[in-house]
């Protein structure tokens, strides 16, 4: 028997495959991976203090750069909690405005989640391309809403920044018409890919126990077996008004990920459907008047208390909690990451696995930095 | 040297108050080709400008953007992202630099061969952004190494990270053999890698910590290649004026301001 000796490596932080600034220390008995830890910390730009510095109003442009690629999400949720702590109710138009710019941000994240993964798993440009492709539609959509492509900026307390007009309607309707079509050739394209099959199927596997023990979240939780969606077990916004369903996998597997994550967006795209079939009966207006226009005469200065509120963002379950003691600013915010989150099972993901496969575990739990290191 | 078909009667030209560029084009017009080692040697450099794939935030994923289908970086001949600092020859520094990643930065940047370009693509490469009021934010990568063009932007369109390259092949176009650092006797300038102090960060030459929380950064950015930088930092306070408190920013203008009272706001801060 020959004997081997235990070697430590380091990947990143500059590193492609690493999804930004990341530094993975691996301990590795020959290729087999024995143990792996994640260092953090370099994209630290003290988001947090910074939301209690701004005013709240301010810190809604941060949110946008937690997760960067969905920036709606992030603001729907920061609203959320924000109304909440205040008692700004939101009209039934700007819900249903939100619920679309939302399920779009799910539709984009996962493209692109998608692209990158196949591309870390050597699809060198093709996948990434396709994925990239359907990204540039919905910029273009977001573009129209907000003014910016990635940091939109569009949310605001009781509803949202303008109104969406049928020009955007329609922009969203052609959009809707092509996706069907990209998610088959997607499919066509991957899913029996042997190469892809050979490497994703029983590679870092989660089981059920684990995955919840870790308090995992998103489509990790969902591939692992568990139907946890925000959506569904405590319903926000109008998310009861649609009908929709939870992808689950049976494996816990990267596979499963991939397979969870492409349904979702099957089922994002039926949801968009709905809401803009119901969008013209919704009555009210794209934000709440009466406050907007008291909040002209004066800032807002919620009162004391506090306040926590979560939401389904496509990395898993973001919350967000703010302290408020009657100023400007909150007195305490903090953010429950879901990527932070769930890359504290990818010590138990890797372990036994090669080293390559390290790249594809990591890409399946679709972590973006400036939301792990806030 | 006329050629078949042209105009015999012509005048003849007085090439000898030409500068060498023009006699160059006006030969050119005439149809004849010349070339000069200068031409030669930026054409070869500007139409393969390989970047450093090396994202940082969010600014890399519009970079990403911009090598994709739509963009197509490819039409600049910059579609190569190397992942090795060996095989680059342009940083596009995208995205907030923290403290933490900042000794990284320059140790890339280091180890990357000349000639070597630097984009500082988006505000928070540029000056910190909007996360510049943070204690763990860098106020602008030019403190560190020095930068050929700024995108402003938060983020920058793919569009715009385009112009910047289109303006650093400019500046290639202008370059001369004879005069570029890379071809200077002497040793090669290595920047100073940051080191981690008790209360920052700490840079060979700067006494005291260099960029303090809340204070001032002690030292000045590096001149841009692009205005003749050859590895040293700016003297004329002005150019803080985007990196010091409001209040300074008046007395800087009136030229009131300097060193000293640079330091009593870091004083103050400490």
């Amino acid at each position: 028997m020959l004997k081997t000796e235990e070697l430590q490596i380091n990947i990143g932080p500059q590193h492609p495959s690493t999804h930004g600034v990341f530094r993975l220390m691996a301990t590795v008995d020959g290729e087999t991976v024995v143990h792996l830890e994640p260092v953090f910390g370099y994209l630290h730009r003290n988001h947090e203090q910074l939301g209690e510095i701004w005013t709240y109003l301010q810190t809604i442009t941060i949110t946008d750069r937690l997760d960067y690629f969905n920036s709606m999400i992030n603001e729907h949720g920061y609203c959320m909690t924000v109304e909440k702590l205040a008692g700004i109710e939101v009209p039934e138009r700007a819900e249903y405005i939100r619920v679309i710019m939302s399920e779009l941000s799910r539709i984009l994240n996962h493209a692109a989640a998608l692209g990158f993964w196949l591309q870390d798993m050597g699809s060198w440009g093709t996948t990434l391309m396709f994925g990239f492709r359907q990204r540039e539609m919905i910029m273009d959509i977001f573009e129209s809403v907000g003014g910016s492509r990635m940091m939109c900026n569009y949310m605001r307390f009781g509803g949202a920044a303008r109104d969406i007009t049928p020009n955007i309607v329609e922009q969203i309707q052609l959009f809707l018409e092509g996706f069907p079509q990209f998610i088959d050739d997607f499919e066509r394209l991957m899913m029996d890919n042997e190469i892809l099959l050979a490497r994703s199927r029983n590679v870092g596997v989660l089981p059920k126990e684990l995955a919840a023990s870790y308090s995992v979240s998103g489509p990790v939780i969902r591939a692992s077996g568990i139907p946890y969606d925000i959506r569904k077990a405590e319903p926000y916004s109008i998310y009861d008004r649609f009908t929709f369903d939870i992808p689950v996998g049976t494996v816990g597997d990267v596979y499963d990920r991939f397979l969870v994550r492409m349904e979702e967006m099957r089922q994002s795209h039926r949801i968009l459907q709905q809401a803009l079939e119901q969008l013209p009966q919704a009555s009210g207006s794209y934000i709440n008047q009466a406050y907007k226009a008291a909040s002209k005469q004066q800032g807002l200065r919620p009162p004391a208390g506090e306040a926590y509120c979560r939401v389904e963002s496509p990395k898993g379950e973001l919350g967000y909690y703010i302290v408020s003691n009657g100023g400007n600013t909150a007195y305490r915010y903090g953010i429950r990451a879901p990527s932070l989150i769930n890359l504290t099972a990818l010590n138990d993901m890797c372990r036994g696995y090669k080293v390559a496969d390290i790249v594809v575990i990591l890409g399946s739990i679709d972590i973006v930095m400036g939301e792990v290191d806030r | 040297m006329a050629l078949v078909g042209e105009d015999m009667s012509k005048a003849p030209k007085n090439y000898d108050n030409m500068s060498d560029e023009e006699v160059q084009l006006e030969l050119e017009h005439e149809g004849v080709l010349l070339s000069t080692v200068n031409k030669l040697y930026n054409w070869g450099r500007r139409s393969s400008v390989w970047p450093l794939g090396f994202g940082l935030a969010c600014c890399a994923i519009e970079m990403i953007a911009a090598s994709a289908s739509r963009y197509d970086i490819a039409r600049f001949g910059s579609e190569l992202f190397r992942a090795s600092p060996r095989q680059a020859d342009c940083m596009i520094v995208s995205g907030t630099v923290t403290k933490k990643m900042v000794p990284q930065i320059v140790r890339l940047y280091n180890q990357m061969p000349e000639p070597k370009w630097v984009i500082s693509m988006g505000a928070c490469a540029t000056s910190g952004g909007p996360f510049r009021d943070g204690y763990n934010v860098v106020r602008g990568i030019d403190l560190y190494i020095p930068v050929d063009v700024y995108v402003p932007g938060c983020p920058p369109r793919p569009e715009a990270l385009l112009h910047s390259l289109i303006t650093v092949q400019e500046q290639i176009d202008r370059e001369k053999i004879k005069k570029v650092r890379w071809y200077q006797k002497g040793p090669v300038v290595e920047f100073p890698v940051p080191q981690f102090g008790a209360k920052g960060l700490i840079v060979e030459g700067i006494t005291g910590v260099a960029d303090l929380v809340g204070g001032v950064p002690r030292m000045m950015p590096f001149v841009s290649p692009a205005l003749g930088g050859q590895g040293e930092r700016h003297t004329d306070p002005t150019v803080l004026e985007g990196n010091v408190p409001k209040g300074l920013v008046a007395e800087i203008r009136e030229g009131r301001a300097d060193t000293n009272l640079l330091e009593e706001t870091n004083a103050a801060a400490q």
